[in-house]
């Protein structure tokens, strides 16, 4: 169901991780619906994407949607992580199953989410980003459970 | 060479079931509704195997009708029941955690004409007999309570769900799909009015299955056509399938005992290891009323269909009762009807074992899913929130 390419971003997974006192964090998704992803950034002065991770709970496409995403964006200015659509995503991962596609736009949306973070710590208006929607579901208790 | 664990989906018909069969495709392939001698060895197989399959239930041969498997079955029993005894009343019980031939049947009814009742299930998913007792109403005609959940394992009280029903007048049906040839089953101990069950959960082939109907149940045709099945049950006999699966009822009938020992031993040698050696693992499902070869897990912070797809990479055959293998965004009904929030729902595991799976292949799915869930883990945002709320604490 899935192309090699997904299946390789799934099975090796690019830019896994976590970066300490990175510039931006977005986290998107909800845990209810069994798909989160958090993307951490680290730019440069100069607004240039030096290095990226992630971390996701989620299915074989939610994991291999973000790896593709945060390989799309390393590297980059900021303009440019923007314009890296789930469209973009999709296409260099060769296409998802109709039931995933979900999983591309909440690639999108945590690049979006991580660069609204960074642009609200450093005071600076990024062009077109728009503040995300928060909906990251409560994570439970150990009692609860 | 995989690992295969997941025999609550299908088997694999055995070497003694499908030689049983093989003569009934290019030899004696005969329509056993035919009047020549050359179709009565096509009869007699099909008489054997209705025998072979009474006798596993201890119904009468004139009790069982073979359909196309488990789902058709379901449907028969469900909407002809409902149709049949509609003059005495419109109203079905039913519980949360049925499968869903049993389920969207009983909304189909509801949208024509018919009320139902969803049992709850307590945290074990069990129907317990006190909850079927006041959800009972004097217009009441079917109560369908399955014998043994396909998900989690859990063996219904029937007998007493049955029982019950019996009292206050109305049939009690059980979907026994999964249960069939693996439990004892005794359709009049346990109160049982029509029984759905199936061939390829036995190591028979898919595609054939039987309705038990207690003589004296006036349920009509589903399928309409010839005179099969005493008029109950059009269409040609699948003779090779039914041979099947009689064979498959004789033999689990005979190795009921032995097999079930054995895989309860490797089940609880499963169970153990997964709860002792994973952390933040939960057993879903009763720990004493369960089927000797289902184990369905949860783990917590990660989601089961990238489990399914690591476990895949390792050669192991695996389900999950996550919204991703569902098609839909709700992980699956029974674990949400058990109390499980959404979040650990999505991380279930379902292993099937079979009386061929052997120790070996136990351990070693337990080492891998000890490594699977550890990567998952790492790269899980959830568990990243979950340790550094721990440490804070």
């Amino acid at each position: 169901m899935y192309s090699e390419k997904v299946m390789d971003h799934f099975t090796n997974p690019r830019n896994v991780g976590e970066i300490e006192n990175a510039s931006g964090v977005g986290t998107v998704g909800n845990a209810k619906c069994g798909d989160i992803m958090r993307i951490y950034l680290d730019i440069s002065d100069e607004g240039i994407i030096r290095d990226v991770k992630f971390k996701t709970f989620g299915c074989g496409a939610a994991v291999a949607t973000s790896s593709m995403a945060t390989e799309l964006v390393k590297g980059k200015n900021i303009q440019q992580a923007l314009e890296v659509t789930n469209k973009a995503v999709m296409e260099a991962l060769d296409g998802l199953p109709p039931v995933k596609v979900h999983c591309s736009l909440l690639a999108e949306e945590a690049i979006h989410a991580a660069l609204w973070d960074y642009s609200k710590k450093h005071g600076i208006k990024i062009e077109g980003l728009e503040e995300p929607p928060e909906d990251i579901g409560e994570i439970l208790e150990e009692e609860e459970y | 060479m995989h690992i295969y664990l997941d025999n609550a989906a299908t088997t694999r018909v055995s070497e003694e079931v499908l030689a049983e069969m093989l003569p009934y495709f290019s030899e004696n392939y005969a329509n056993p509704s035919a009047i020549y001698g050359f179709a009565a060895d096509s009869q007699n197989a099909v008489s054997k195997a209705r025998g072979q399959i009474a006798h596993l239930i201890g119904a009468d041969d004139r009790e069982i009708y073979f359909t196309a498997g488990g789902s058709e079955s379901d449907n028969w029993a469900i909407k002809a029941a409902a149709e049949a005894y509609s003059d005495k009343g419109r109203h079905i019980v039913t519980s949360k955690i049925e499968h869903h031939a049993v389920l969207h049947t009983c909304e189909y009814l509801e949208k024509h004409g018919f009320e139902v009742t969803y049992l709850d299930v307590d945290e074990f998913g069990v129907v317990a007999p006190d909850v079927l007792e006041k959800a009972i109403r004097p217009d009441t005609v079917l109560v369908s309570i399955m014998t043994a959940n396909n998900e989690i394992g859990t063996v219904e009280p029937v007998a007493r769900l049955g029982g019950i029903a019996h009292r206050h007048g109305a049939l009690f049906h059980t979907d026994a799909v999964q249960a069939f040839g693996h439990m004892p089953i005794d359709v009049n101990e346990m109160n049982i009015d029509m029984l759905s069950a199936s061939g390829h959960k036995i190591n028979a082939p898919k595609g054939v299955g039987i309705l038990y109907i207690r003589k004296g149940v006036k349920i009509r045709s589903f399928i309409h056509g010839g005179a099969q099945e005493r008029n109950r049950r059009a269409g040609t006999l699948n003779v090779p399938a039914i041979v099947g699966m009689g064979k498959a009822a004789e033999i689990a009938e005979l190795s009921m005992t032995e097999r079930g020992e054995y895989i309860t031993k490797l089940r609880d040698r499963l169970i153990t290891r997964v709860l002792n050696e994973i952390p933040y693992a939960r057993l879903n499902g009763s720990p004493t009323e369960r089927l000797a070869n289902n184990a369905n897990f949860c783990f917590r912070f990660i989601e089961g269909e990238s489990m399914l797809m690591l476990l895949d990479q390792s050669g192991i055959c695996a389900s999950s009762g996550s919204a991703c293998t569902s098609g839909s965004l709700d992980p699956s009904h029974v674990l949400l009807a058990i109390g499980l929030p959404h979040e650990i729902a999505h991380g279930s595991l379902r292993l099937t074992l079979s009386h061929e799976t052997t120790q070996e292949q136990i351990d070693f799915t337990v080492d891998e899913l000890k490594k699977i869930i550890a990567r998952l883990r790492a790269m899980s945002p959830l568990y990243e929130d979950f340790t550094a709320k721990r440490k804070g604490a």
